[in-house]
């Protein structure tokens, strides 16, 4: 059991989030994840602000079936499928996380410098706006994440998602070499 | 009923996603800083993996659940709103260290401060769908 309880390694988890695409694919659908903020969106009446918005939302039903399953599959993943074992986060990241104020990297999935939802700080609650913003904007304005363009468009040979995921490298290149030390 | 399955394959996104830690914003980290091989190793060969599905699926070799040749959604010809949003993306992915996907997953695994990521996300694809028409694209 140690197998599924301990971390796994990239060359299992690869080939199973392309079982994800292809099982969706097989199904008659596809896999994008940040389609479902555009559902949620004509959900809560977004059609009366912008075309964009006007949309068949049943029609998406199966896509809110995904995220629902993927927060169960969350749920499970942390509470009866792992065991204490701290990330094996490479020592310079470490020492680097540590000059910039973060405690015990790799003890929890996510600094709970800014992510702790009981004492969060205004800056952490700003960080998390602004970050949830430019995910939710740049992912509708490309047309895709990193499943629609990252693997489901890599897999197919498709030149926008190329162009999309050097975009993805771009700014995130930026924002973690020049802009994370300026903020922290 | 029917929607059973995609509940499923939902399920089996958010446990690879923990299980890999590609949900951990440590992990985004050390990748736009080259440290480590985990997330450079998790897309490539979901990427290999899907090519090779891709390809024979391509010669007609497989068939979907209706018994027609499956067909990988195309995407718009263009650069510019590829670039532009895609660096936008990803200056987020960075910042928060999370993607569409991953912010579920993370609010099941107990990390509740994702409901506001999720409220903001929300709020950046409203913007995007009213600003459309003024965008270039």
């Amino acid at each position: 059991m140690d197998f599924i309880l301990n971390p796994w390694p990239w060359y299992m988890a690869g080939p199973l989030m392309a079982l994800v695409m292809i099982l969706l694919v097989y199904f008659g659908k596809t896999f994008g994840m940040s389609s479902n903020l555009r559902t949620m969106c004509t959900m809560l009446g977004a059609g009366k602000f912008s075309d964009f918005f006007k949309i068949d939302w049943k029609a998406q039903s199966w896509n809110l079936m995904v995220v629902a399953g993927a927060i169960i599959g969350g749920y499970i993943a942390v509470n009866f499928l792992s065991n204490d074992t701290t990330m094996a986060l490479n020592p310079k990241t470490i020492s680097e996380l540590n000059a910039l104020g973060f405690r015990n990297p790799g003890s929890t999935l996510v600094p709970n410098e800014f992510f702790e939802f009981e004492s969060m700080s205004a800056k952490s609650l700003i960080i998390l706006i602004i970050g949830g913003l430019l995910v939710g904007f740049g992912t509708r304005y490309a047309g895709g994440c990193t499943s629609g363009h990252a693997i489901t468009g890599l897999s197919s040979l498709q030149k926008p998602s190329l162009i999309a995921v050097i975009g993805f490298f771009i700014g995130g290149l930026i924002m973690t070499n020049i802009l994370l030390p300026l903020i922290f | 009923m029917k929607y059973i399955k995609f509940l499923l394959v939902g399920v089996l996104l958010g446990i690879v996603l923990v299980k890999s830690e590609a949900v951990s914003w440590y992990r985004i980290y050390e990748m736009f800083r080259f440290q480590s091989f985990q997330m450079y190793g998790i897309i490539g060969t979901a990427v290999l993996t899907g090519l090779l599905f891709y390809v024979i699926s391509k010669k007609g070799g497989i068939k979907n659940g209706q018994n027609e040749p499956v067909v990988f959604p195309k995407k718009d010809k263009g650069f510019t709103r590829y670039m532009i949003g895609g660096t936008i993306f990803g200056l987020g992915w960075a910042l928060i260290g999370a993607c569409p996907g991953p912010m579920y997953v993370l609010l099941g695994a107990g990390v509740y401060s994702m409901i506001i990521v999720i409220i903001a996300a929300l709020i950046g694809t409203f913007m995007y769908g009213v600003l459309k028409d003024k965008l270039p694209h």
